[in-house]
This record gives C-alpha cells, structure tokens and sequence, in this order.
C-alpha cells in the first residue's frame, strides 16, 4: 500500500474526562495525570519534559480514588473517569517527607526556585534530623552492609569533594538526589552514550562511570546533556562552577537569547545565558523540533571563541 | 533532478522510518543531533546501514557495515539499481507514473552486476544484494549523506547515483521516505537558498528564468545577467589565467580550506585586491590587502539561517560584538555606498522583508512574527497561512497528472575513479574525516578546550604500519603528488589496510590541504577532498617512540 499524505503514527487520539481536586479536566488518551493539572503547580524533580517518566523521587505523588498507594502522576496515565485528588493531608504529608529527607541529606541551595517555593509551601524542616554530618571521602567505595550504625547526633548526608576532572564540568555529587534524569539523557532518552549509570545500594547508591574512573577515561562525549537536566546543581558547566566559587555568580542579571548554532546543518537551538556580557551557560528548548532540549559537545561548550572575556581572564 | 536543492524530509521522520541507509556520513560525530532521530528509530525498530570506508561511529550503530573502497560509492549504487531491478524490486506505478528516462538508465546500470561491484568497491556482493533487498522491500526508507558522497572530482554524479535508487523504488516524497543530505554549516542550505549558487537567483529559481529575473531587476533596480557566475574553483582558475583579479572574500578560509593549499594561496598572493571579512584574522586574511572585522552574526546580530530540513530559522543578538567589528550586512551596504549605491544600513528584518518580496514560492510566507511563533518554518512557505512543508515531492504521488507537474529523471551515472589514482610510488589511500569536537579549518572550535581532543595525526591501519615498520606514536612524512606534511601516526581501528586519514581541524599542526587534490567537480564545483593517494615514509632520523 502506498500513503501519499503525512501519516498520522499513534492515530487520533480521544480525549478522556477525570476530576482533578472536584474540577472536571479533559486530555488526549495516553495523558498523564501531570499532563492534565495547570503548569508548575505540581512538585517534580525527577521529570521533564524531553525525559521518559522515571518514577524516581515520588514528590509529584497524588491520590487515586479506589488506589490503595499514592500514584506517582509523571507516569501514571489519565483514565475516564479517575477522580484525583492532589491537595489531601496524605499527599501534603508525603511530598513534604520526599523533600524533608532530599533536604536533610543532599544540599538543594542551587535547586530552582521552584523547588525552594515548593519546601516553604509542605512546610519542610530538614534541620530536625540533626547537624548534617560532614563529608566523606569513601563515597564511591562502600559497600552494601559494612556500615556501622549511626548514633543518631547527626543526620546523614552525600557530602562529599566536588568531582573536577576535565575542562566542561564538574560532578558537584553532595547535592544528587538521585533522580536519574542524567543517566536517562546520557542513555536511551537522547544520547545512548551510556558513560554513567547508577552503583551501589541504599543511602551508598550514586551515580557513577564504570569503575568511577574519571570522565576523561570514561565513554563520556561531553555532550553536557546531563547538566541540561540535572535539577540541583550537580552536575554543571565549569564556569559555573568557577563563578559561583568566585562569588560572581549572578543570576538575576542573567539573560537568556535563543539562537541557532554556528556549527554543523542540523540548526539547533541554543538559548545563550548570558551574565555581564559574557556567556555563561548554553541550553536548548527542551519542546524545539529539532534538539528537543539537547545538545552536542559543540553547541554546548564551543562558544569560547565568541567569549568576550574580561581583560584578566584572558589567556 | 526535482528542481529543488534541499533535503525532502523533516528530521522526525527518521524516528519512523523502517530504514535508513547513511552513506557517507558518520552523522554519530559530525551531525550528532540528527543522530539523535535516528538513535529514536533504532531504539523503535528501524533498521540501519553505513556505507562509508571507514568503520565510523556511526557504523557501530548500524545492522550491517559496508566498507566500500574510497571512490566508488556509484558503482555500489548502480549495482543495487541493476539487482533492484533484476530482483523485480521496482516500483513500477511510481516509475511509469513520476519519472523520465528509466529505460536509459536501466541500460546503463545493466554491465554494474553483484560481482563486478565486489571487484570495484570491495564490498562482498552478498552485502549489496542484502542492502538492495532491504531498500527495496521497506515501506519507508531514506538515504542520508554528507561529505563522503559530496568531495569528488565528479561528486553531482555520486547524489545523482543515490537519487535514481530513490526514484526507482518511490523513496521520496512520502512521510518517513526521503532523500536527506545532510549539510555541513548552520546555513549552507541557505546560503544557497539565498543565492551563493552562480546559477541560482534567491529563493532557488534558475538564472534563467526570465520571469523572475524580471521581478528580482525590478525589485533591485538593476540588470541580472543571465550567464551563471563563477563558483569557487572556477573562481581560482580564473586567477590562474589572470582573469580574476580582485577577490572580497566573506567569511571563508580558502588559504587553509581549498584543496591543494599551496596553490591555492600562491593564487590569493597574486591577486590584485584581496579583501577579507571574517570574525577571524584567519590564514586568508593574513594574505588580504584590506580586512573588515564582522560580527559572529549567529550571536552579536539578527537574521536567518536554514538547516537540513529546509527549516529557516532565527539567529539573534545575544551579546556584543567586540572592538571595531560589525554586522556583515552592514558592512556590505556600508562598502556600496561608498561605491555610490546608496543602500542604507537596513536592519537585518528589513532585508529579509526584500527577500520574501520577491522568492514567492519559498519565503514570501515566512514573515519574522512567524518565524519567532513558530520556531522556524520550512520552505517552500508561499504565504503567511501556509504551514511550512515539512515533506518536499509529495506531489510525485498526486493521483491527477497535472498535479503531479513535471516528472523526475533519472540521471544515469557511471563509476569513474578518483582522479589522483593509486600507484606504486603512492600506493595509500588518505581521506580527510571529521571529529565529533572539532569543526572545519578549527578556527572556531580551537577555541574551546575539548577533553576529546588529540593532537593531530595520521590515522592508519596498523598492518598497513607494521609493513613499513611504523609504529604508533612514530613522527612520518606524508607525501601526495602536491606536497609533503610530517605528522605523528595513530592506529585507528575504523580504518582498513590501504586506508589512512586526516581532519582538516589542526592546520598549525597539519597543513593537511597541502597534500590533497584541487580536481573538481565541473557540476557542483566541489574539490576531491575525500581521495587522495599518498605514500607514507619513515623519517630518517625517527626516535622510537617511548618503551621501545
């Protein structure tokens, strides 16, 4: 058979109807329950829009009428005639314990400030579980039951020294959360490059290379989308993490461009940030055709040449 | 051939396509975000394969590798055409219907049987006839190509090879069919577009038609001549005999790009005038008379660019431009008003607001409102409630013959070789590739720190070293019929015996261009970059190399 017009892949979609907090929403079959709420209103962290859903840090959880458990509503599809309700004690409850416990044990200072509105709306308290502990050097190289047990003055954490190994970023770990959003970038979502993965077990579980050796000896093309979606400030571009240390980091004054990149045919997307007429920061928008939200080692990092550098940092 | 010079597809549609055939093209390092598409179809089942000399990156991803020799991508093609049509593969209907010349060129690929194609390109005949089945039988399938099929001596001939395959079996103009060249700069396509090709007006209507020539004079107030410009490589003929005395040169590093480097800047030495306009003081405008420093217009100024899939896009200003440099536009209104035009200095939206005036089949549609809307729109876009056309040809199936409009034709080619042919005194084939992190002549992309990155080298086969006694790491003298270069040996494991290459990305380490050859294309104007034959000696006084 042979089809002359655009075919339609996934066919016509039927809309379906469900009660979001006593208020009737209608979406498109295969929907998400997030899908069907107003933008920003629901706490997430580990979803994004270019990503396939994780259903790893639980915080965008809501109650299904008839379900014994919270759903997670990233990934759980809007049926016909669900009734949702996303504002029940239950639900405050629970979102403020996933953003307590991230909040006690991984520094989310440079999460977005919609993460840092959503801890003042649950009301979290990180501080009552103690002082946190101090960093650690043996992260990477626990192991699954040799721990001693803890003796509860000071609450735990992934402290631990900020990961610098190459010229394009650094693996800033003492404020993962372990959303996975960069493994699945780094994978199948967009990149299939595969340099890192999750190791270890429980409150030791990290996200690592193979054998944690350096990025340099790793699979890694620095492509930096795993920066691209990383929501805490892990992982970030070196200058970042260089004008933040400086202490000329400025992000009210940041503007943001979009323009097309200088390199290859394919035209992608870049959102240029921009900081005291330098660039700081290069992005893409995750809903273009084109890049949807990703980028090569050359539309994110090869910029310098346009750089307009203050007379001191010049080389 | 369809009277139409760009990509059919969008590039979503290789998330849906049953299979894609790269043919020169390691699009995994040099068109990494496409590659992205392409990875989405493998992941959903798309079947792929690589046809290139090297083992690339990108073969790695592929159902099957076929590892041709340098130079004879048209007779691997005519050969599938000839057992397409031998295996009853053809799409009749569509053939009857929407294309000229089939029994031309059925003739013509008649002698290029399974076997005689093994002979010539190397690749084992079960692998082409396994390649043409699968072409053949799938319901959606494209080919994509980059600079493998476009640097020859007769590169025009080499897409003509690849479009008949199409036409033969209706892979074009229809969602997830297609043919899709893939360019190699942010606005290659519409530098064309725009009228950079001699024998094109702005908007892709010929310089001879006087229909629209008529319109273009009218708007520009000036006479077109109908007789095609110079392309580059006529360009550097022309100042060879004399004829070509005074060069504006925009935005090009032709003393470092062209092939065959040192002619090339003896011929840019001679010139009368030479003027350079670049955001570089690049290899070329060390050798300019007079050099005007522009803005990187992708982020110090406003306008258009157009990408792969004909999708026309806004660049904007992002930061300032540094010291005396300034919009490319500007400077060249600037320059003809002192030579008595009186142009203005239009903002960058006014220009493209002429243009639009008068390309009224491509670009008429796309006001800068739109564009912005929209993030792009891809040509043709013939007014501003058009859509865009993500998918070029569809009129090849309209079932009403005068919709359907003039037919295709098949384009028969035969395989000729390389022009610098293999011998014994340079009995090694060298092709120039590109690196995921590097960028052309590396005046951009030098100037990033790339943890990728390696000093430059000559990349060859370990056996091919081993008989010459050459071991990795080893400084050796490289030497073509046009010049030599030293440079250190690595042993790159996507290269066969016979085989070795260079990136054009270093050429203050490796003045590659020295060695390759300025033959070109009479059709497309290209030189033949990707064959070079070489021979590879050891230098006298080599150190061995550490541990041994």
């Amino acid at each position: 058979m042979t089809i002359t017009e655009p075919v339609l892949l996934g066919g016509i979609r039927r809309l379906v109807t469900l009660t979001v907090d006593g208020t009737e929403v209608r979406v498109p079959e295969g929907a998400t329950i997030l899908d069907a709420m107003p933008d920003g209103d629901t706490p997430t962290l580990c979803w994004a829009p270019n990503l396939n859903p994780i259903n790893a840090c639980r915080v965008c959880v809501v109650e299904v009428e008839g379900s014994r458990v919270l759903v997670p509503s990233c990934a759980r599809k809007a049926e016909d005639g669900m009734v949702v309700n996303t504002d029940s004690e239950r639900v405050r409850h629970s979102r403020r314990m996933v953003l307590e416990l991230l909040a006690s044990s991984t520094d989310m200072s440079q999460a977005s400030p919609d993460v840092q509105r959503w801890m003042d709306e649950y009301g979290v308290d990180a501080e009552r579980y103690g002082p946190p502990a101090p960093p650690a050097d043996d992260r990477d190289t626990r192991h699954a039951g040799h721990h001693h047990t803890p003796d509860g003055t000071t609450a735990e954490t992934v402290a631990q020294p900020v990961k610098i190994d190459n010229d394009l970023y650094v693996r800033d770990y003492s404020r993962c959360i372990m959303c996975y959003k960069c493994v699945k970038a780094c994978g199948t979502d967009a990149q299939f490059t595969f340099a890192i993965s999750a190791a270890g077990r429980g409150f030791d579980a990290r996200i690592a290379t193979e054998m944690n050796n350096p990025l340099p000896d790793s699979a890694c093309v620095y492509c930096g989308n795993c920066i691209g979606v990383c929501p805490t400030g892990a992982l970030k571009s070196v200058s970042e993490h260089e004008l933040r240390e400086a202490g000329d980091w400025h992000p009210e004054e940041e503007t943001v461009t979009t323009t097309i990149c200088s390199f290859c045919g394919v035209g992608c997307n870049l959102e240029l940030h921009v900081q005291q007429g330098q660039i700081v920061n290069v992005t893409s928008p995750s809903d273009h055709s084109v890049t949807h939200g990703h980028l090569c080692i050359k539309g994110r990092f090869g910029f310098q040449h346009v750089q307009n550098l203050p007379e001191e940092r010049r080389g | 051939m369809f009277g139409a010079g760009g990509g059919t597809s969008a590039y979503v549609e290789a998330e849906h396509a049953d299979l894609l055939v790269l043919w020169g093209s390691n699009a995994r390092e040099t068109h990494p975000i496409f590659f992205h598409h392409v990875l989405q179809g493998l992941k959903s089942g798309t079947r792929m394969y690589s046809v290139d000399p090297r083992r690339t990156s990108t073969a790695q991803w592929a159902d099957a590798w076929l590892g041709l020799d340098v130079g004879t991508d048209i007779a691997l093609a005519n050969a599938i055409g000839r057992e397409l049509i031998h295996a009853g593969l053809v799409n009749e209907p569509f053939v009857r219907r929407a294309t000229t010349g089939f029994d031309e060129y059925r003739a013509t690929v008649e002698p290029y049987t399974l076997e005689r194609a093994e002979e010539i390109t190397k690749v084992p005949a079960e692998l082409i006839r396994e390649l043409a089945h699968a072409y053949g039988r799938a319901d959606r399938a494209q080919i994509c190509w980059t600079l493998g099929i476009t640097e020859h001596h007769n590169a025009a001939d080499y897409v003509f090879a690849l479009i008949n395959l199409a036409l033969l079996t209706g892979h074009v103009g229809r969602y997830g069919s297609g043919l899709v060249p893939l360019r190699g700069q942010n606005n290659v396509q519409g530098g064309g577009d725009m009228g950079a090709i001699p024998a094109k007006l702005p908007g892709g209507y010929d310089l001879g038609d006087a229909e629209a020539r008529a319109r273009y004079e009218a708007a520009w107030g000036a006479t077109i001549s109908p007789k095609p410009g110079m392309h580059l490589s006529q360009m550097f003929e022309a100042m060879e005999t004399g004829r070509l005395r005074a060069l504006y040169c925009i935005g090009e590093n032709p003393a470092e790009s062209e092939a065959n480097a040192t002619h090339a800047r003896h011929m840019l030495e001679g010139l009368d005038t030479l003027v350079v306009q670049d955001i570089f003081r690049t290899a070329t405008a060390e050798l300019a008379d007079v050099v005007f420093p522009a803005a990187a217009d992708w982020c110090e100024y406003e306008g258009t660019v157009t990408n792969s899939e004909r999708r026309v896009q806004r660049v904007r200003k992002a930061i300032d431009p540094p010291g005396l440099a300034r919009p490319d536009t500007h400077i060249i209104c600037n320059l003809a008003d002192r030579l008595g035009a009186n142009w203005g200095e239009p903002t960058a939206e006014q220009v493209w607001d002429e243009l639009r005036s008068v390309s009224l089949n491509w670009h008429h549609g796309m006001s800068y409102e739109r564009l912005d809307a929209l993030g792009g729109l891809q040509w043709p876009c013939p007014d501003e409630d058009h859509p865009g056309t993500p998918l070029l040809h569809a009129r090849l199936w309209a079932e009403n013959e005068a919709d359907r409009g003039v037919p295709a034709a098949f384009q028969p080619v035969e395989h000729v070789p390389p022009v610098d042919t293999l011998t014994d005194d340079f009995p090694i084939r060298l092709t120039t590739v590109r690196v995921l992190d590097g960028y052309n002549s590396g005046v951009q992309t030098g100037g990033y720190s790339s943890p990728l990155r390696r000093r430059e080298s000559l990349r060859m086969d370990a056996t091919d070293a081993a008989q010459l006694g050459i071991v990795n790491g080893e400084r050796v003298r490289v030497v073509s019929r046009r010049g030599a270069v030293e440079a250190p040996v690595w042993f790159d494991p996507a290269l066969r015996p016979g085989l070795a290459s260079f990136t054009p990305h270093f050429t203050e380490e490796v003045d590659v261009n020295v060695l390759t050859n300025d033959a070109w294309d009479p059709k497309s104007g290209t030189s033949e970059f990707k064959a070079t034959a070489i021979r590879i000696e050891k230098l006298p006084s080599a150190v061995p190399a550490a541990g041994e």
